[in-house]
C-alpha cells in the first residue's frame, strides 16, 4: 500500500529572475516582466518590483500570488510603523521585518524568492537576499529566481570582492559607478534570457539614490 | 448636573430616561481644550488648541492622521483619543488590505460610533471620555463628522468642541454658508479665526495651535509651525485694516471681544478683501 500523494498543490511557479546590486551611494534592483506557468506565458508585462518605503525596494520571483500577498502585508506593516514612529522604515529595519514575516509562515511558506535593495541610514547601497522562509544576509549583490543560476556566477566573476580574510577589510558594495552597474544588470539579463525560458520580454530596472527613485526599461528577447 | 442615586454605573437608567455616566463622559469632552473642524466641497480643515500643562512640558497631541484621506481632532481624555485613533488607523489599514481602496469616511464613523455604544451598555466598561472630529475625503466628497462618547455621530459643515467652543461655534454659524465653495486658503483662515475666538484674549501663535488639512489631491497632513505662523501673520496684518466682510479685531494683541460686533464696519477698503 503506497502512501497517497497530493493531487493538488497550493503553489505554482510563475518564473522570472530578480537581481540587485549595491553601490557606494546607489542601489540597482532589476527584474524581468515575464509571468509564466508551466510552458505558457501568462503575460509579458508584470512587475515583480515594489517600493516598500522611501529607501527600500523589493523584487520577488516565485509564486506571484504569494508575492502579492507578501507585498500587501509588508505595506500594511509599514503604515503601522509610520503611524507609531512618525518616520519611514529604514532599509535594514525593513529587511528584518521581511525576514520575520517570512518565518511567521514557516510551516506554510510564501513561495517567494526575494531580494531587498535600498539605501542604509548612511546613504550607502544595501542589498539583502532571502530564502523562502526568511533566512537573510546583507550582501553587495544578489540574484534570485529561475535565471539566478546563470546570473550569479557571472556577478561573482565581475563583482566579488577578494576574500574577507584579507586586511584591511573590503567593503561589500561595488566600486562601480551607477551607470556601470546598470549596464552590468542589462548584460546579465540579456544573457540569462538566452538560455532561461522563463526569463525574457522586458527588463524593469529601479535605481535608488540620494535624489530618489528612477525607473528604466529594456526590451528582452520574447521567445 | 448634581450627584444622584442613578449615576453610579453606566447600565443604570434614571427615571427620566437618562444615562448619567454617558452624560458625564460628554462633560469630559467639554472640559478638554478646543478642537474645530470645517469643510468645503474639496477640503477639510481641522484645528486644535494645544495647551501645555506647564512651561516645562510639551504639548499634547490632539490631531492624528488616520490614513492619507482621513484625520481626527480630539477633545477630552487624550489617552482615550489616542487609543481610538489607533483603532481607526487599523480599520483603515484592514479595509485597504481587503478592498485595495480607501475606507469611506461614513463607514469609519459608524464603526467608531458602534464601538463607543458598546461601552454604554456593559457594566464592566466605561464610556470613552473623548469627542472626535473626523475629517476626510472619499468618493462622495469631503466630510466632517463629530463622534460623541454616547455613540452618536453627526455630519457637520463646521463644528467646534471642547472648552470655549461656543465662541468658535458662534463665529462658524455666521460664516458656514460660504464654506462649501471656499478655497483651501480661506478655509484655513476661517479655522484660525474660529480658533482665536476660543482663546479669549490670549495671542494666537503657531506654538499653541495645530492645523491640519486634507483635500482633493492633498493627503492629510499637519501644517508645520512656520507655515501656520505665516498664515497667522498674514491675517493679523490684514486685521489692522479690516476688509468689508472679515471680523478681524483691529487690536489683535489685546483681549478684544470675539469678532461678531466688528462685522460690517469696514475701516478702510484699500486692502485686498479676503475672498469667500
Amino acid at each position: 500500500m503506497t502512501k497517497q500523494q497530493a493531487n493538488w498543490s497550493p503553489y505554482d511557479n510563475n518564473g522570472g529572475t530578480c537581481v540587485a546590486i549595491a553601490g557606494a551611494d546607489y542601489c540597482v534592483i532589476a527584474a524581468d516582466t515575464r509571468m509564466s506557468t508551466g510552458y505558457n506565458i501568462l503575460t509579458r508585462d508584470y512587475s515583480k518590483i515594489i517600493q516598500l518605503a522611501d529607501k527600500s525596494v523589493m523584487a520577488s520571483s516565485g509564486f506571484q500570488a504569494d508575492v502579492r500577498a507578501l507585498q500587501k502585508v509588508l505595506a500594511a506593516r509599514h503604515l503601522i510603523y509610520q503611524h507609531q514612529h512618525n518616520k519611514q522604515m529604514s532599509c535594514p529595519a525593513m529587511a528584518q521585518l521581511l525576514s520575520n514575516t517570512l518565518y511567521y509562515k514557516r510551516f506554510f511558506p510564501y513561495y517567494a524568492f526575494n531580494v531587498l535593495g535600498g539605501l542604509d541610514s548612511e546613504g550607502k547601497g544595501c542589498v539583502f537576499t532571502y530564502d523562502a522562509v526568511g533566512s537573510y544576509e546583507r550582501v553587495g549583490y544578489s540574484s534570485q529566481g529561475s535565471g539566478s543560476t546563470l546570473i550569479t556566477p557571472f556577478l561573482d566573476n565581475q563583482l566579488k570582492s577578494p576574500s574577507p580574510l584579507l586586511l584591511p577589510a573590503k567593503d561589500a558594495v561595488t566600486p562601480l559607478s551607477e551607470s556601470e552597474a546598470i549596464d552590468l544588470v542589462k548584460t546579465c539579463f540579456a544573457s540569462a534570457t538566452e538560455r532561461d525560458i522563463y526569463t525574457g520580454d522586458k527588463l524593469e530596472i529601479v535605481i535608488l539614490n540620494a535624489s530618489g527613485l528612477r525607473r528604466e526599461y529594456m526590451e528582452l528577447r520574447k521567445d | 448636573m448634581f450627584r444622584n442615586q442613578y449615576d453610579t454605573d453606566v447600565t443604570t437608567w434614571s427615571p427620566a430616561g437618562r444615562l448619567f455616566q454617558v452624560e458625564y463622559a460628554m462633560e469630559a469632552v467639554k472640559q478638554g481644550s478646543a478642537a474645530i473642524g470645517l469643510r468645503s466641497k474639496t477640503h477639510v480643515v481641522l484645528a486644535s488648541v494645544n495647551k501645555a500643562s506647564s512651561e516645562l512640558s510639551s504639548h499634547q497631541k490632539k490631531i492624528f492622521k488616520v490614513d492619507d484621506h482621513i484625520g481626527v481632532a480630539i477633545a477630552g481624555l487624550t489617552a482615550d483619543g489616542r487609543v481610538l485613533s489607533r483603532y481607526l488607523r487599523n480599520e483603515c489599514i484592514n479595509y485597504s488590505y481587503t478592498y485595495e481602496s480607501l475606507l469611506p469616511v461614513g463607514r469609519l464613523v459608524v464603526q467608531l460610533a458602534d464601538k463607543a455604544q458598546v461601552c454604554t451598555q456593559r457594566s464592566w466598561k466605561r464610556p470613552y471620555g473623548v469627542g472626535l472630529l473626523v475629517g476626510g475625503l472619499d468618493e462622495s466628497g469631503a466630510h466632517l463628522f463629530y463622534n460623541c462618547p454616547s455613540g452618536n455621530y453627526f455630519e457637520y459643515q463646521a463644528f467646534a468642541i471642547g472648552s470655549r467652543s461656543q465662541a468658535a461655534k458662534t463665529y462658524l454659524e455666521r460664516k458656514f454658508e460660504g464654506f462649501m465653495d471656499s478655497s483651501r486658503e480661506t478655509l484655513i483662515k476661517d479655522a484660525l479665526f474660529a480658533l482665536r475666538e476660543t482663546l479669549q484674549g490670549e495671542k494666537l501663535t503657531s506654538s499653541i495651535c495645530t492645523i491640519a488639512v486634507v483635500g482633493v489631491g492633498e493627503a492629510f497632513h499637519i501644517l508645520d509651525q512656520e507655515t501656520v505662523q505665516a498664515l497667522i501673520n498674514e491675517f493679523e496684518i490684514v486685521g489692522e485694516e479690516p476688509p468689508a466682510d472679515e471680523a478681524a479685531a483691529p487690536d489683535q494683541s489685546t483681549g478684544a471681544e470675539p469678532g461678531p460686533a466688528d462685522q460690517g464696519t469696514p475701516a478702510d477698503q484699500g486692502v485686498t478683501p479676503m475672498d469667500i
